[in-house]
């Protein structure tokens, strides 16, 4: 945390990787920082893996390079850099038990037995499997060898650890108990860790930032929250979170404010505070609006800065919250709307007439 | 769910029936009786059925068939060793190396198998011979002056030739094994930090280690039975056990000394492989 | 590692692959040569070897009991394996393991015990040496091999597509025609091709079981005893070689392709 988070630790600076005639990844450029949890997200085949396998030395790139703790690590081989993998199939040598798996780097670095063992113990007990050490991997369940291939990776103390969807082969639950577990360890030890994953929840819920993928090229380098509330395109809206978009014509522009005429909502002052400066502001063609932006108003309640008619086309139920699809007065798609469902609150029939309000400082502005 | 056990093994063990009811009438009722026959005694024309130990008396007593014992059992493992040792490295290649068209490089492999086993043992004299295929190329080269006479009628020409016979039978378990390791266990063995030559020793080998057993075992049995090889190339020296096996059993007309030595080797062919097994499993660990 | 680099293994590839095919190259070579001596040089081309065999009736008888030999070992051993390889993938029970052992033991079993331990029971029991003792061994040695092959077919035959078509309504017949056969047909008539190749190639039981009925290996050691017939042996050995070789493309190929329609791994299935 603190201010050892600014310091980079590792920069990757114009990677770009051809497998033969196809381009994986476009120049990437980033940097991450010491003690940081970074998350490489996108959609399937989008270079998440091979980014990470370029830094962890498995893939030399086509061009560009990577440097690890200001050291350029251009021809150097996997294993002699600072970093350490935790694969996607936990790779878990099958002939050698929990306590020599996770020892078996220490005695690559010629450790004395009786180190091995001590740092070993260490190890297993920080990820709560002391108990198992003599087990083989397929002894072992799935959060098991997730943890085994951690705790193999950390014995390293490497400076950073790269984590290949290490959670993807779990189920919902235990998945859902180890991005926590995952997160707090994190901390608690300070080592950078870079995660891949395609679960923008997960990502969203662990990382410090995020860098969002698409097509070999990162799209959005940002945190959770900055991701969530200002996407750079609608690609990178749609695929975090739910977006509506509501097409959008600029009327006008002044120094805090933009004025566009929004399908359904109609005329509206957009503050420019979150708007990034340098964003051409006269080409905005779209508007988003996340669910939770809008409400269904009650008929007393009269709060808010703007409203519009509708009528309720089908509705989910989530238990703790419900998501309304809502054609609005004047446009033709329906728009997603979540409510939390709070005690007294029923869940509004199809069918229904209703009011739904909004804020104009919730709108995010998008162009071609 | 016993039930359903059982009506599942009574259904297996029905379909299996016939297959077993061949193997236990041709296989193990001669093997039975291979091994009474061998505590039995030859009288001329007459079997004498008094049980006896004589048979095995003379088949371990009397040097002539120590010494093929021993010769056996000595050619029969330096030619699985070298079949194996020269085997491994095209499994490797193969499984690690050759990306297309893997299944070819696979039947290219086995097709020399196919000539027929009696010509090709005899194709290997020609090769190996005084004015053989070889000693003709090397004297044409000008390598050498005289033709080479320690490579046909000894145990050098026995071991090439067995090398040659046995060759897809010790490629293919090992293939396999490489086939099934893993890559991403050895990406691990060098992200925590092991060079090329040691994640060899401590990934790949123990990982193919059941592969080599297979392969070791498949090679090593069959040929002590062997006796074509050594009585086509191997010379006087070159004579193993399954030569006396197969002259018992013919013109010296004792087929129950024939069977004592018979019962003799797999006995103790028997125990080398168990030995053999024990070892790899302690070697690769238990792998699944 | 360099001695585990590509270049230097694709070199060890390359003189290995001449190791193994130095005899099979030889064998045409003299097939093909005018003098009856097996030795360089060459002295020149000719086919009289061949045209040779044409007229050879030993020969001819020869092989027309291998023939037989073969062709019922084929359909014997595929049968008796079809019926062991559905049973050890399809069902548990008791016992499995050592009975599916038992039967794959003449796998590693040298051929010799094998044709010993048959003849002294033919002998012990007093049934005459033929063509048929020579099929009863063969059977043994070939019936694991079957097993092989079809337990790969059996194997990507999965019980749910059968359970699939009786929930269609199919009866157990119409099943079999339908789903079961389909899918392992390749299998079996690859396992008829290579238990054929096999019985035509084997001497050692051969030579010990058959009696005055000679099968063709047993033919070729007669002949390898007389310097002047072995230019027609080499002739001989070299069609064998090629129907061995045309019988195991086909083999080969009906494998794979019941293999893709399973969805198996080509390259490994049936090793
Ligand atoms: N060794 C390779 N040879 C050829 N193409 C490759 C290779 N490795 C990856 N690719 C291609 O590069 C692209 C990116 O692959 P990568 O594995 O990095 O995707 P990913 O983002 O990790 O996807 P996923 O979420 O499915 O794991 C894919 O289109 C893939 O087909
Ligand atoms: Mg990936």
């Amino acid at each position: 945390m603190k201010d050892t988070h600014t310091k980079p630790m590792i920069v990757i600076d114009q990677v770009v990787k051809k497998f033969g005639s196809f381009t994986a990844l476009h120049g990437i450029s980033a940097e991450i920082r010491e003690g940081e949890f970074f998350s490489l997200l996108g959609p399937s085949g989008c270079g998440k893996t091979t980014l990470l396998r370029v830094i962890a030395g498995f893939e030399p790139p086509t061009k560009g390079k990577v440097a690890i703790g200001g050291k350029d690590m251009s021809g150097i081989p996997a294993n002699s850099r600072p970093t350490n993998m935790v694969f996607q199939s936990y790779a878990i040598f099958p002939h050698l038990n929990v306590e020599e798996n996770v020892g078996y780097g220490l005695k690559t670095r010629k450790m004395s037995k009786a180190d091995i063992a001590r740092d070993v113990a260490e190890v297993l007990k920080l990820v709560d499997m002391e108990s198992y050490g003599k087990r083989k991997a397929h002894e072992l369940s799935g959060g098991q060898r997730q943890r085994v291939a951690l705790a193999r990776a950390l014995v390293m103390r490497p400076e950073v650890i790269l984590l290949d969807e290490p959670l993807s082969a779990l189920d919902k639950k235990l998945r859902d108990q180890m991005q926590v577990e995952l997160r707090s360890l994190q901390r608690s030890i300070g080592i950078t860790f870079i995660l891949v994953t395609h679960d923008q929840e997960e990502a969203l819920i662990m990382s410090d930032r995020i860098a969002v993928m698409f097509d070999g090229r990162i799209e959005q380098l940002d945190t959770p929250e900055g991701l969530y509330r200002r996407p750079v395109n609608r690609r990178v809206a749609s695929f975090i979170g739910v977006m509506n978009f509501l097409p959008a014509k600029v009327l006008g522009v002044t120094d805090q404010h933009v004025k566009l005429d929004i399908a359904a909502l109609g005329q509206i002052d957009v503050p420019r505070h979150d708007i990034d400066p340098a964003f051409d502001i006269e080409a905005v063609d779209t508007i988003g609006v996340r669910p939770e932006m809008f409400t269904l108003l009650a008929d007393a309640d009269d709060t808010a800065q703007m409203k519009v008619q509708g009528e309720v086309v089908d509705s989910e139920y989530y238990g703790d919250m419900t998501y309304y699809s809502v054609r609005l007065a004047g446009h033709d798609t329906p728009v997603t709307i979540s409510m939390r469902n709070t005690a007294g609150r029923s869940v509004v029939p199809p069918g229904s007439q209703v009011t739904v309000g909004w804020g104009a400082d919730s709108i995010v502005v998008f162009k071609e | 769910m016993a039930l359903r056990f059982d009506r599942e093994a009574g259904q297996g063990l029905r379909l299996i029936s016939l297959t077993l009811a061949y193997v236990l009438v041709m296989l193990a009722a001669p093997l039975l009786m291979v091994i009474t026959f061998s505590f039995w005694t030859q009288d001329y024309l007459t079997i004498d059925t008094t049980l006896t130990l004589n048979n095995y008396r003379e088949a371990w007593g009397t040097p002539i068939y120590q010494v093929l014992m021993w010769r056996s059992l000595k050619i029969s493992l330096i030619v699985t060793v070298v079949t194996v040792l020269l085997a491994f490295p095209i499994a490797y290649y193969l499984s690690f190396h050759v990306t297309r068209r893997k299944a070819l490089w696979l039947f290219l492999i086995t097709v020399p198998f196919w000539t027929s086993y009696l010509l090709r043992v005899f194709l290997w004299k020609v090769i190996l011979g005084y004015n053989g295929v070889l000693n003709s190329a090397l004297l044409g080269l000008g390598f050498i002056d005289a033709p080479l006479t320690f490579i046909l009628y000894n145990l050098n020409a026995v071991v090439i030739t067995l090398a040659h016979a046995w060759a897809p039978f010790a490629i293919l378990p090992i293939f396999v094994a490489l086939e099934k390791i893993d890559r991403s266990l050895l990406e691990a063995a060098t992200d925590l930090g092991d060079s090329p030559l040691r994640r060899f020793f401590r990934i790949t080998l123990p990982l193919a280690m059941p592969g080599i057993v297979a392969a070791t075992l498949i090679v090593l049995i069959p040929t002590v039975g062997d006796f074509i090889t050594p009585r086509l190339v191997g010379g006087t020296d070159g004579l193993m056990i399954s030569n006396m096996i197969q002259i018992q059993f013919g013109k010296a007309n004792n087929a129950p000394l024939g069977a004592a030595l018979a019962v003799s080797s797999m006995v103790v062919i028997g125990l080398i492989s168990v030995g053999i097994f024990l070892v790899g499993k302690k070697l690769g660990g238990r792998v699944r | 590692m360099k001695w585990l680099s590509s270049k230097w293994l694709a070199v060890y590839a390359v003189v290995y692959m001449i190791f193994l095919y130095a005899p099979v190259i030889l064998l045409p070579l003299f097939a093909f040569n005018t003098s009856t001596i097996i030795a360089f040089p060459l002295s020149g081309f000719t086919t009289e070897w061949f045209v040779g065999l044409w007229y050879t009736d030993t020969l001819h008888i020869a092989l027309g009991n291998s023939m037989f030999v073969g062709v019922t070992t084929a359909l014997l051993s595929t049968l008796l394996g079809a019926f062991a390889a559905r049973a050890s993938a399809r069902f548990a029970f008791p016992g499995k393991t050592g009975i599916v052992g038992l039967i794959m033991l003449p796998l590693v079993l040298p051929e010799i015990i094998i044709a010993v331990a048959l003849l002294v029971m033919l002998n012990q029991l007093g049934m005459p040496l033929s063509l048929w003792t020579v099929v009863g061994g063969h059977v043994l040695i070939c019936t694991p091999f079957a097993i092989a092959i079809l337990s790969s077919s059996y194997r990507g035959l999965d019980r749910e597509l059968e359970e699939a078509s009786f929930d269609l309504g199919e009866s157990r017949w119409g099943t079999f025609r339908r789903v079961t056969l389909p899918l392992v047909l390749p299998g079996v008539i690859s396992s008829l091709l290579i238990t054929f190749t096999i019985s035509l190639d084997e001497f050692i039981i051969a030579f010990f079981l058959t009696g005055t009925d000679v099968t063709l290996p047993v033919y070729i050691w007669s002949q390898l005893r007389f310097p002047a017939k072995l230019p027609s042996v080499m002739a001989l050995g070299t069609i064998l070689l090629l129907v061995s070789v045309v019988l195991l493309i086909i083999a080969e190929a009906l494998r794979r392709r019941s293999a893709a329609r399973q969805g198996v791994d080509t390259t490994l299935a049936g090793l």
